[in-house]
């Protein structure tokens, strides 16, 4: 069966290009950078062009990109070192609806003595502004906001963010894992500190990711050992994935036309088409600011792993904010904190679109969908009225 | 993706008996929207009401929540009322060739609504659901308070739950009634209710022999303590080592959680406690570091 694969902001699909990028540098161009000779050296060279490549997608200078091995460890990076250069501010700032790569780190300092706020957002997942000023004080090290959620894509006015928490000396980051490659960034007119970012969002591979650091900002580094990355970020390159990750930016950067132009039309026909053929549905933050690739929406009295398993029938590929499809009893964190009710958090269904949609996925969710919402609700006890 | 069994892809799937049964003589209900899965059950008797000619369901849930409802059906046609009672959430996630241990809640719901059908039918107590969570799960044979507030969950059922499926930690309780999955605050009750269960399991299955050789003692003791004490232990994260038996005396170190923690001379009593009631009434516990 042929995959309509509309779950890219859990991963993306190896750009064929990217692809034929990295290759080479498995069994040919195998040397280590860091080496003395020709072999290693031309890898160098490679490098050192990904890392311009990267800052060229972000608007930022190659010396300001770090490389990591994911997203994840560039979140914990991010927050371990804003504590290290700030010892004697003890206060942490996040939202409820981070990812975890955020909210667990940021949990577990409160067992060493921190006080971590976590902002709420509005019914449409919408960030506690005034929240955030009035918490923002001169005992906090770091405010760490996503730029994208994950669930909904809902936007956070991050620069707006960042203003404040620098008017109290704090750094600010920024997760912007589901937002680089989808939206323009330009850290050149940015107050943004740090900001995290992961390869395979954006068609390069996975085990690669990247952390910005503005030039200027104090950094104490997680991994230590060489003196790769200008010592910042300890461990032998990870060559051909570096490699590949600069050119998956450097078709971001060329695509970004494609994502806010075709993907968002794909993206709005099938939430418009669902809203209007299914009865006892609703998008999830859908009167905010949103990525232009993601849709998550709330079918009532029926329950998410139900739905993603008939759709996978089909070789349709979503995913869902249940409970049943983690193991754990309850719904998204980020559903709960958007106060989406319970009846509607476990019928909820991600769509995350990508430039390799086309319209015929789009047309095969429209036919398949509505009548597996019908079937589900005729075999549950509730909603029997809105068949 | 879970690894479901092809029986129960095949329920969920195809699943029979859908529907309602608009002259049911037995109808049972339990879980909510709220709790993320839910099942209404129809059971229809022959003439004499003797055995269960029909069976149909309605469910809200996953994959496995259709199945089990499913399998639960199958399963009842032809059977007499005394004998659907006999089906246990084992049976039934046995039918469908095993459920993954997270699921196991499912075969728990289709075996709660069976439960509650028949006490209704049979005019038998069904206990009031805690005001505050009207979407709880209904046990139909006895009283109980609630122990989870999130899902509603009754300390009866969940003992019942924890002998039959003879279940010795709280993750597992949480896997098979969701007790304990949402805010985590009842995890201590549950441990107790485990530890609870466990005690009268082994109460009833042991007796103390009337009079030990030394070498016999020794080796009771190092049973009990390996079986029945450090399982306990270990589900607040802490531990003991036998250090030395020397007649009645038995001088224990506490480890890990255990070790420096206020509550460890409580801790060696209770021990001291296990070790009289399944050894000798002479024993006494030391507390040493070692």
């Amino acid at each position: 069966m042929k995959e309509i694969y509309l779950d890219n902001n859990a991963t993306t699909k190896v750009d064929e290009a990217v692809f034929e990028e990295m290759r080479p540098y498995f069994t040919e161009l195998y040397g280590n950078p860091s080496s003395m000779h020709f072999f290693g050296g031309q890898v160098q060279k490679k490098i050192d062009e990904a890392r311009s490549r990267v800052a060229g997608l972000l608007g930022a200078s190659p010396e300001e990109i770090i490389f990591t091995a994911c997203g994840t460890e560039s979140d914990n990076a991010a927050i371990r070192s804003a504590l290290a250069v700030f010892p004697e501010r003890r206060h942490v700032i996040t939202s409820r609806v981070e990812h975890p790569a955020v909210l667990t780190p940021c949990r577990n300092l409160t067992q060493n003595g921190y006080r971590v706020t976590e902002i709420g957002v509005d019914a449409e997942g919408r960030l506690d502004m005034e929240a955030l000023r009035a918490a923002v004080d001169e005992d906090t090290a770091i405010v760490s906001l996503m730029w994208a959620n994950n669930e909904t894509g809902v936007i956070f006015p991050v620069e707006e963010a960042a203003a404040i928490a620098k008017a109290k000396g704090a750094l600010f980051h920024t997760d912007a894992v589901q937002a680089v490659g989808k939206i323009p960034i330009n850290m050149a007119e940015s107050s943004i500190d740090m900001l995290s970012l992961s390869g395979h969002k954006l068609h390069a591979p996975k085990g690669i990711g990247v952390l910005y650091l503005r030039k200027g900002t104090p950094y104490r580094p997680f991994m230590v050992g060489g003196h790769q990355e200008k010592s910042r970020r300890a461990g032998t390159e990870n060559t051909a994935a570096i490699i590949a990750l600069g050119k998956a930016c450097e078709l971001a950067g060329k695509n970004m036309d494609i994502e806010n132009g075709q993907v968002k039309v794909f993206r709005d026909r099938l939430e418009k088409t669902l809203m209007e053929i299914v009865p006892k549905a609703r998008i999830n933050g859908g009167a905010a600011e949103r990525l232009p690739n993601t849709t998550s929406i709330a079918f009532e009295f029926v329950e998410g792993e139900a739905i993603l398993l008939l759709l996978s029938e089909f070789g349709i590929c979503a995913s869902s904010g249940s409970a049943c499809t983690s193991g754990s009893l309850e719904p998204s964190h980020v559903l709960r904190a958007m106060g989406v009710p319970f009846t509607c958090a476990h019928g909820s269904i991600r769509f995350s679109l990508s430039r390799y949609t086309t319209e015929e996925h789009v047309d095969t969710v429209i036919m398949e969908l509505p009548p597996i919402i019908s079937r589900l609700r005729q075999m549950s006890p509730f909603g029997r009225e809105f068949l | 993706m879970w690894d479901y069994t092809a029986t129960v892809k095949d329920h969920f799937l195809n699943p029979r008996n859908v529907g309602d049964i608009p002259d049911a003589d037995a109808v049972g209900e339990v879980g909510s929207l709220a709790c993320g899965d839910a099942l209404k059950l129809y059971i229809k008797l022959d003439e004499n009401k003797d055995r269960i000619v029909d069976a149909k369901f309605q469910t809200f849930g996953c994959a496995s929540a259709i199945a089990s409802s499913s399998a639960l059906t199958e399963m009842l046609k032809g059977k007499t009322l005394d004998e659907a009672l006999a089906i246990s959430n084992q049976d039934i996630a046995e039918f469908l060739g095993g459920l993954p241990e997270e699921k196991m809640h499912c075969s728990v719901m289709g075996q709660e609504a069976l439960e509650v059908a028949i006490a209704k039918y049979r005019g038998e107590p069904i206990p009031e659901h805690d005001s505050e969570h009207d979407h709880g799960h209904a046990y139909p044979d006895h009283e109980g308070t609630v122990v989870c507030k999130c899902f509603g969950i009754t300390d009866t059922f969940l003992k019942k739950v924890i002998e039959t499926n003879k279940l010795t930690t709280a993750e597992q309780v949480t896997h098979f009634t969701k007790a304990g999955g949402a805010c985590g605050g009842c995890v201590p009750k549950i441990k107790e209710l485990i530890a609870e269960v466990l005690g009268q399991a082994l109460e009833t299955a042991r007796k103390k022999p009337e009079k030990l050789s030394n070498i016999k003692k020794m080796q009771m003791i190092q049973d009990v303590l390996e079986k029945d004490i450090r399982p306990l232990l270990w589900a607040d994260g802490g531990d003991l080592e036998l250090i030395d038996i020397d007649g009645s005396t038995v001088q224990v170190a506490f480890r890990k959680a255990c070790a420096g923690c206020a509550a460890s001379g409580n801790t060696a009593i209770m021990v001291q406690q296990k070790l009289r009631e399944f050894v000798a009434d002479d024993i006494v516990v030391e507390e040493v570091q070692g």
